[in-house]
């Protein structure tokens, strides 16, 4: 399972890491051929132990390293443009899809679906999803590797995330940023399915006993290691909103303020 | 009843004993042993006296800074165990638990990353200056060298707090970094996270006292003539070093201090609610923590420069450019705080202004490898073991530049955030760059401090082992975090991780024996000290003014105050084969008395912080006012310093 921007991340990263080697080489190399060949046991080549100073040389040794950052900081100025993760995809109309980071797990709404998930992200091969993403408790970060780079998730934010999948198949997603001892198994599993078989997982989803209201968010806020999947078949309107504005609401407790919403 | 005891005890009680785990235990154990031993040795050999008066009391800058390297020699043991903990725990964990229970397995973490930048890196890098700046400028002390001691027992004071988390309650378990809400009590109720706060509130008020200190003695006690385009290398680094600890540290202190009160006080500047927001935490934490980085790599470039023109015989390449790239970078590095956290959803602008910014900072860092290589080219090139430092920084330290520089691409960043690849590049930057740099500097001024020289061969076995572990310990966590792995795994299901990490921990088990030929290096010099004697003072044939003095310097370092009108003012004397040329003086040499103060205000502040954590709150309020007790008393002392003679020893005035 492969997506746009993971291959452009890291097509990236490996341009750079090849205009750097230019330097980058020549220089540990050339460090030891000259400790070697100047060595005081036998080394040899001139010694002139007064020669500190050459003004070209000088203008070289600032030039190099300047031309090189002048290179990637173009680089940086317009991929950080063109991969800006709040930037929607080209293509389809985006998929929205509602993250919430508890203790230690995901939760996902489909708002358009009107569908609820834990722990169990299915996407539509080939159509650009938006991820709106917030936190219920300490600071997460949200990332599917396979698909591209992370993004904070923080309690009384709302964060955004653009990805999109390639083809049809199977991954894992995760909180990437240490939030207790739940952490290490706190992932997701992400299916890319195609057009009809997502229909057919939302159909399933649907067909589920259990919805998500007060009670159940209650019942699922409570810190729990490596949850299983469970599916919500319905979701109440405006509910990643309001699970955002209750904490910047005047009334409320402070164990999390899942008790009086 | 119950209500006395809280009062006295505050939330102290028998559960904060470590009989939660085997491991907890064993480290108690350890630690408690390693400190009573400390005590019946000294007992048993009747130094009591001499070490209360040579040393704890001593407001000698040399002293002082041989204690801090000490300190953080002590905790750098301290904090290598930590991680090897941890790379057993991670080469084990696949499917499994591994040894170590989470809570365990973060607060070794979190102990690690705050050991070893407070309370190795620090106190070497004080000690280190400590030891060198006043030789090096031809000064007699540091400017206020009271204040010196202070500093020193105030690190020392967090470095206490700091161990005795290990024997009487939990350390934080939220990372060296502390990022709220995490560390909120919501999340992390309990003593461990206080800890973390007040070990390093309390060292870090010491260091910025420490920077005050330095700046004022760069800036006053100068030797005649010593201009500042004229001052060694070194102590360019410790100036720019020092005033960005002025610049950065109330960054730090504010934010900690912040954080304890919505800790204590039920504040709420990072909660989640109440109109917190833990974004103002991290913003001043990096405001710290970026000039963090570079408050300890400057020295280090420093001494790299020492080393590198006294072992290659020749003049430092390019003094100037060398001087303003430590300029240039100590003031870039203010600029680039948000790099370390692009993924929090900024613009695009926002991210790509401050990854360029901190690419730039690569310019100066390039330009000072070349001036070192340049340095060598002509030379000829001695390969003592602070050199093999030296060259084995120069080669390491460019692919950690690089894999820094692909960090600050924001899009690279948001792949590569969090991952193991952070981790590698960071410590890519510490080891090779800092903690080399510090070793070398350790070598190269061990003759001076204590008259003999370190041995040779264990010396280039320490370099060896050093440079095979680093690049088996942490160059395959590249591959690991653009794999996708996240640091701070207590365990994990991925089959292709564990192959990594286990050479990740044989790479830990060569540090752990570079660690060995350390100690057996010290070993080997002290047992034959009398063949290594270093009978000139000047056993590497140095350049700066430390080496025309005696090895060890008197306590008031020159009988006769040098004047200066070159740089590498004592090869100039050497070279024109007359002694370095002094004023002739006729005020007498004045040098500070012993006092208690020093040791007296870091108990003040271990009880305010032992106070603070545990809620002993009389405890807390007697720390502080003993503190202000001390500093109030001693400001009615006048008459501080004894006059010597050099011919005759100390008398009083």
């Amino acid at each position: 399972m492969t997506g746009p921007i993971a291959e452009a991340e890291a097509e990236l990263m490996w341009r750079a890491f090849w205009l750097m080697m230019i330097i980058i080489i020549p220089v540990i190399i050339l460090t030891l051929v000259v400790a070697w060949r100047y060595r005081a046991s036998g080394g040899k080549g001139d010694y002139q132990p007064d020669w500190d100073h050459s003004r070209a040389l000088e203008v070289v040794l600032w030039g190099i390293p300047f031309a090189m950052i002048a290179v990637l900081a173009t680089i940086v100025w317009n991929q950080t443009h063109r991969l800006d993760p709040y930037k929607p995809l080209p293509g389809a109309d985006p998929l929205r899809v509602q993250a919430i980071a508890l203790d230690w797990k995901w939760l996902f709404i489909y708002p358009d679906e009107g569908i609820g998930t834990v722990n169990e992200l299915a996407l539509p091969a080939g159509r650009p999803v938006t991820f709106h993403i917030t936190s219920e408790v300490a600071m997460n970060s949200f990332m599917i590797p396979a698909l591209g780079g992370q993004i904070y998730a923080m309690a009384g934010m709302e964060t955004k995330l653009n990805l999109l999948s390639n083809d049809v198949g199977e991954t894992e997603g995760r909180n990437m940023q240490f939030t207790g001892d739940g952490f290490s198994d706190q992932t997701f599993r992400v299916l890319s399915l195609s057009e009809s078989d997502f229909e057919g997982w939302t159909e399933k989803v649907r067909q589920s006993d259990a919805t998500l209201d007060v009670a159940t968010f209650a019942e699922i806020s409570k810190p729990s290691i490596a949850a299983p999947v469970s599916y919500y078949a319905s979701v109440p309107d405006g509910f990643f909103a309001s699970r955002i504005a209750h904490f910047i609401g005047s009334e409320h407790s402070h164990s999390g303020g899942t008790q009086d919403q | 009843m119950t209500g006395a005891l809280s009062v006295l005890f505050g939330r102290l009680g028998p559960d904060a004993l470590p009989f939660y785990s085997w491991v907890a235990f064993g480290g108690a154990v350890v630690t408690v042993a390693g400190g009573l031993g400390f005590l019946i040795l000294v007992t048993w050999l009747r130094q009591w006296r001499a070490l209360w008066t040579g040393w704890l009391t001593t407001v000698d800058h040399k002293r002082i800074g041989i204690m801090y390297i000490v300190l953080a020699l002590v905790m750098l043991v301290r904090g290598f165990v930590d991680a090897i903990m941890m790379r057993l725990q991670q080469a084990m964990a696949y499917d499994s638990g591994g040894y170590l229970p989470p809570e365990h397995f973060e607060q070794i973490f979190s102990s690690h990353g705050t050991i070893m930048i407070f309370f190795m890196a620090m106190p070497f890098m004080a000690g280190l200056m400590n030891f060198v700046v006043p030789l090096q400028i031809g000064a007699r002390d540091v400017a206020f060298p009271t204040m010196n001691a202070i500093s020193f027992w105030l690190t020392a004071a967090g470095a206490g707090l700091m161990l005795i988390s290990l024997v009487i309650g939990r350390f934080s378990t939220a990372g060296w970094t502390g990022y709220p809400p995490y560390s909120g009590v919501e999340f992390t109720p309990g003593v461990g996270v206080d800890y973390w706060i007040w070990s390093i509130l309390i060292s870090g008020v010491g260091t910025t006292m420490s920077g005050i200190n330095f700046i004022v003695t760069i800036f006053r006690k100068r030797a005649p003539g010593m201009r500042l385009m004229l001052m060694p290398m070194f102590v360019w680094t410790a100036l720019c070093s020092s005033i960005l600890i002025i610049f950065a540290f109330p960054a730090l202190t504010v934010a900690t201090a912040m954080l304890a009160l919505d800790r204590t006080l039920g504040l709420h500047f990072f909660t989640n609610e109440d109109g917190g927001n833990l974004m103002n935490y991290m913003n001043l934490f990096w405001i710290w923590g970026h000039p963090e980085v570079y408050i300890l790599i400057l020295p280090a470039f420093g001494i790299f420069s020492e080393v590198v023109a006294t072992f290659s015989s020749k003049r430092l390449f390019g003094y100037p450019s060398l001087v303003y790239a430590t300029a240039c970078i100590a003031v870039l590095s203010f600029t680039v705080w948000l790099h370390h956290f692009f993924t929090m959803g900024a613009g695009a602008n926002v991210n790509a202004v401050f990854g360029i910014a901190t690419m730039v900072i690569a310019v100066p860092t390039g330009v000072k490898v070349f001036d070192w290589l340049f340095t060598m080219f002509r030379g000829r090139v001695r390969f003592e073991p602070p050199m093999l430092f030296t060259i084995g920084f120069m080669c390491l330290f460019v692919i950690g530049g690089a894999s820094g520089v692909l960090l600050a691409i924001p899009p690279v960043n948001y792949a590569t955030h969090n991952t193991t690849f952070l981790v590698a590049h960071f410590h890519n930057m510490i080891i090779p760059g800092v903690l080399f740099g510090y070793l070398a500097g350790y070598i190269y001024w061990f003759p001076k401090a204590f008259g003999f020289r370190l041995d040779r061969r264990w010396g280039a076995r320490a370099f060896w082992l050093w440079l095979v572990g680093f690049l088996l310990a942490f160059m395959p966590l590249y591959p690991l975090g653009l794999m996708g792995m996240p640091r701070r795994m207590e365990t994990y299901g991925n089959p292709d991780w564990q192959p990594l990490l286990i050479i990740a921990f044989v790479g830990a088990v060569l540090i752990l024996f570079g660690i060995l030929s350390l100690a057996m290096q010290l070993w080997v010099s002290v047992r034959d000290r009398a063949a290594l004697a270093d009978t000139t003072g000047d056993p590497w044939d140095g350049r700066t003014l430390e080496w025309s003095m005696p090895s060890p310097p008197p306590a008031w370092n020159f009988d006769n105050v040098p004047v200066v009108s070159t740089r590498d003012a004592f090869h100039a004397a050497k070279a024109s084969g007359q002694p370095v040329r002094t004023e002739p003086d006729d005020t007498p040499i004045l040098v500070p008395r012993n006092t208690v103060v020093g040791p007296l205000i870091g108990f003040a502040g271990f009880c305010v912080g032992f106070g603070a954590i545990w809620y002993m709150w009389w405890l807390a309020l007697a720390g502080l006012i003993l503190g202000v007790a001390t500093l109030i008393v001693r400001s009615f002392f006048d008459d501080t310093e004894d006059e010597v003679d050099p011919n005759l020893g100390a008398r009083t005035a």
